[in-house]
C-alpha cells in the first residue's frame, strides 16, 4: 500500500538512471542517513561507538572493497586482510616521514599505495582462476605479513613491533571521542559505498560483471579482461587500504601486523558471503551480522550464566561461541545462500503487494 | 655435501606430512568439488579425540579404531548435515561452508577434549637412524621415516582401492562427471558420504603423525594450510599430484630456509611454499597433474 510506485512517472533520462528510482526509497534512504548522521551520534552510548558501530562502518568499507573484486569481478580473493595491513602501515609512515601532510591525503596515499600492491598481487589472475587464485592470493597474506614484521622501517624500528597510531587531526580538529570518530568514519564510508554504487552501475562494473560471467566472452564483445581484473584488484585494494588505515587510526588506535591476520580475511569473506555477493547492501548487512554475532553470544552465555547458576568456564563459553558462529554460518548458507541482501529483496517484493495476496 | 642432502632428505620426508595433508582435501575435491578449508580442523579434531580418549585409560589398540569410528561418523554426518542441503550451490558457498565448519570443529573438539597441549607418543623416537648415519654421515630421523612409510602405506592402498574396488571405481566415475555418473545408476550420495569417510580417516592417520611430531596443538589446524600450496602445485584432482607437490613442497621450502634464509631474516617457511607454487602457476595454471581445462564461450 505504502510501497508502491504507481504514480511516479519519469519525465527524462535523469530519473530514469537514478540510483533510487522510487520516491519511498529515496525517503527511505534520506531518513536513514539523518538517523546516521544526527540521531545516532546524539543517542548512542560510547560503548556502542566503539564497539559495535566504529567496527562494523570499518569492515564493512573492507567487504564492500572485496565484493567489488569478488562480486563484481569474480576474483576469489583470501587477502583483504593483508591488503588493510598495507593501507595502515603506508598512512602511518606518510604521516610520520612527510611532515605536514593532511591526514586524509595519508589515507589517501595509502590507499593508493595497497592499490598498487594489489595489481602486483593481482597479476596471477591473468593465468589462473577460482581456487587456485584464491589459494595464491594466500601468498599476499603471509608475504605482506611477514614484511611488515621483518623489516623495523616500516615499524619505525619499534622494538615490540606494535606502534601507536597518530592523532586524528583535520584540519586542526582532533578527532579524539568516539563520536567524532564515528562521525568521520561514517562520513568516509558513505562517500565511498557512494562511489562504489556508481562505480558498479557504470561502465566498469558492466565490464567487471562480464568478466566474472566469462571472461572469453567478454573478450570475444572487446573488454580487456586483463585491464578489467587489474583495475578490480586496484580498486578492491584502495577500499581494503583505506578501511585498514582507518581500522588501525579510529578503531585499534595502534598499528601491528598482527591486528591484520588471515583470520580477519576470512571474517571480511564471511561478510559479502552472509550479506551477499555482489551487492553493495550486501556489505553493510554482512558486516553488521559478523560484528554483532559474538557480542550477542558472548553476553547470552554470560546471561544464562548468571540467571541459571551454570558457572560455565570462560573456555567452554568461547568454545561454545566457536561451535555456534561456525553452526550459524553453515545454517545461514543452507536456509539463504544469496546472503541477507538477498532476503532485504524478497522483504521488499513482499511490501509492493502488501496488503494484497498478488 | 653431506649437510645438503640431510636438509633435502629431511625436507622431503616432512613433505611427505604435507601430502597427507593435501591427500585428505583431493579425495573430497575430485568426488564432489568441494574445497574442503575444515580439512586441517579434522585433523586437529582426530588428533585430540585420539589422545582424549587415551587419556582416559583405553589402550592404544581399542583407542585406533575407535577414534576411526568417530572420524568416519564425523565426515557421514557432515556431508548429511553440511552439504546435502548445499548441493547445487556455487563453489564459494561450499567453500565458506566448510570455513564454518572448521569454526565449529574447533570449538568442539576443545570444549569435549580441553584446550591443553598435549603429547602423543607413538612408540617412535625423533632421532637418527645410527645405520644410515654410520653408513653415509647423514641424519635421518627414525621417526620421519616411519611416517613416510606409512604415508606411503596409505597412499598405496588408496590407489589399489580407487582402481581395483567397484566402489573404488564408481568413485572415479562421480569424479569425472556427476549427471553421467547418476545416469548410470551410481548412487551420489552413498558415494559423497564413503568420500567424507575416508577423509576422516586420511585425517585420522594424519592428525596421529602430526600430533606425534609436533604434539597434539591448536596449531595442528594450520597444518592445512601448509597443504595448500602442495595442492595448487599439484593440481586439486590429483592424486600423484599432492605426492608430488608434497615432496616438492617440502624440500624446497627446508632448503631455502637454510640457504636464503639468512640473507632476509629468516622465517621465509611460512611464505615460500606459496611464492613457489604461484610462480609455478604462472607457467602451468592447472598445477602439475591437473586437468587441462579448455575454455569455450
Amino acid at each position: 500500500m505504502l510501497y508502491r510506485e504507481a504514480g511516479q512517472f519519469k519525465t527524462h533520462y535523469a530519473a530514469d538512471s537514478a540510483i533510487l528510482p522510487i520516491r519511498q526509497d529515496r525517503i527511505a534512504m534520506a531518513a536513514l542517513l539523518v538517523v546516521a548522521f544526527v540521531a545516532v551520534p546524539l543517542l548512542a552510548s560510547p560503548y556502542l561507538f566503539s564497539a559495535i558501530l566504529i567496527p562494523c562502518l570499518i569492515l564493512a568499507l573492507a567487504a564492500l572493497g572485496l565484493n567489488l573484486l569478488t562480486g563484481f569481478a569474480g576474483q576469489l580473493s583470501l587477502g583483504a586482510a593483508a591488503f588493510m595491513a598495507v593501507g595502515a602501515f603506508a598512512s602511518y609512515n606518510f604521516v610520520l616521514r612527510v611532515p605536514g601532510i593532511p591526514l586524509l591525503a595519508a589515507f589517501a596515499c595509502g590507499g593508493l599505495m595497497a592499490a598498487a600492491v594489489g595489481i602486483v598481487f593481482g597479476l596471477p589472475s591473468l593465468r589462473i582462476r577460482g581456487f587456485y587464485l584464491a589459494v595464491a592470493t594466500l601468498a599476499a597474506q603471509f608475504f605482506i605479513i611477514w614484511c611488515l614484521t621483518k623489516f623495523g622501517w616500516f615499524t619505525n624500528y619499534s622494538s615490540s613491533g606494535v606502534i601507536t597510531a597518530q592523532k586524528l587531526v583535520i584540519l586542526g580538529y582532533t578527532f579524539d571521542t568516539p563520536r567524532a570518530k564515528y562521525l568521520l568514519v561514517l562520513g568516509i564510508v558513505a562517500v565511498m559505498a557512494l562511489a562504489a554504487k556508481n562505480m558498479t552501475r557504470g561502465n566498469v562494473g558492466r565490464q567487471w560483471m562480464a568478466v566474472r560471467d566469462m571472461d572469453v566472452a567478454a573478450e570475444v564483445i572487446g573488454i580487456r579482461p586483463m585491464r578489467a581484473k587489474l583495475l578490480a584488484f586496484a580498486v578492491s585494494s584502495f577500499y581494503c587500504g583505506v578501511a585498514g588505515a582507518l581500522y588501525a587510526y579510529a578503531y585499534l588506535g595502534t598499528v601491528e601486523p598482527e591486528a591484520y591476520s588471515l583470520d580477519l580475511s576470512l571474517r571480511i569473506l564471511f561478510m559479502i558471503i552472509i550479506g551477499g555477493v555482489g551487492t553493495i547492501l550486501g556489505a553493510f548487512l554482512g558486516s553488521a551480522f559478523i560484528v554483532i554475532l559474538p557480542i550477542v553470544l558472548n553476553m547470552l552465555v554470560g546471561f544464562l550464566d548468571n540467571t541459571l547458576h551454570l558457572n560455565v568456564a570462560s573456555s567452554v563459553a568461547s568454545n561454545l561461541e566457536l561451535m555456534v558462529f561456525g553452526g550459524l554460518i553453515i545454517f545461514f548458507l543452507i536456509v539463504e545462500p544469496h546472503g541477507l541482501a538477498r532476503l532485504w529483496q524478497i522483504a521488499k517484493e513482499k511490501l509492493r503487494l502488501w496488503p494484497f495476496p498478488h | 655435501m653431506s649437510f645438503f642432502f640431510e636438509v633435502l632428505i629431511g625436507g622431503l620426508l616432512s613433505g611427505v606430512m604435507y601430502s597427507l595433508v593435501a591427500l585428505g582435501f583431493v579425495l573430497i575435491y575430485k568426488a564432489s568439488g568441494v574445497f574442503n578449508f575444515a580439512q586441517g580442523s579434522m585433523v586437529f579434531f582426530a588428533a585430540l579425540t585420539f589422545v582424549g580418549i587415551l587419556e582416559h585409560g583405553v589402550n592404544f589398540w581399542l583407542a585406533l579404531p575407535a577414534t576411526l569410528a568417530v572420524m568416519v561418523v564425523l565426515g557421514l554426518a557432515i556431508e548429511r548435515v553440511v552439504l546435502r542441503p548445499l548441493v547445487n550451490q556455487p563453489q564459494i558457498t561450499l567453500f565458506m561452508a566448510t570455513i564454518g565448519l572448521s569454526f565449529f570443529l574447533e570449538g568442539l573438539a576443545q570444549m569435549l577434549w580441553g584446550a591443553n597441549v598435549r603429547g602423543l607418543d607413538l612408540g617412535l623416537q625423533d632421532e637418527p637412524l645410527q645405520a644410515i648415519a654410520d653408513a653415509t654421515g647423514i641424519n635421518v630421523s627414525k621417526f620421519d621415516l616411519v611416517a613416510a612409510g606409512i604415508a606411503a602405506l596409505l597412499v598405496s592402498s588408496l590407489a589399489l582401492f580407487f582402481s581395483h574396488t567397484r566402489i573404488g571405481r564408481a568413485l572415479r566415475a562421480v569424479a569425472d562427471d556427476h549427471q553421467a555418473a547418476l545416469a548410470v545408476g551410481i548412487p551420489l550420495q552413498q558415494i559423497w558420504a564413503i568420500v567424507w569417510g575416508v577423509a576422516g580417516f586420511v585425517a585420522l592417520v594424519t592428525g596421529l603423525l602430526w600430533g606425534a611430531r609436533n604434539g597434539v596443538q591448536f596449531a595442528l589446524t594450520f597444518v592445512a594450510l601448509k597443504a595448500l600450496p602442495v595442492l595448487i602445485l599439484g593440481g586439486f584432482e590429483s592424486v600423484p599430484g599432492a605426492i608430488v607437490g608434497g615432496l616438492i613442497v617440502g624440500a624446497s621450502e627446508k632448503l631455502a630456509e637454510v640457504y636464503l634464509g639468512p640473507y632476509v631474516g629468516g622465517g621465509i617457511e611460512g611464505w615460500f611454499p606459496y611464492v613457489l607454487a604461484l610462480a609455478f602457476l604462472l607457467i602451468r595454471p592447472e598445477g602439475l597433474f591437473g586437468e587441462k581445462i579448455i575454455r569455450r564461450v
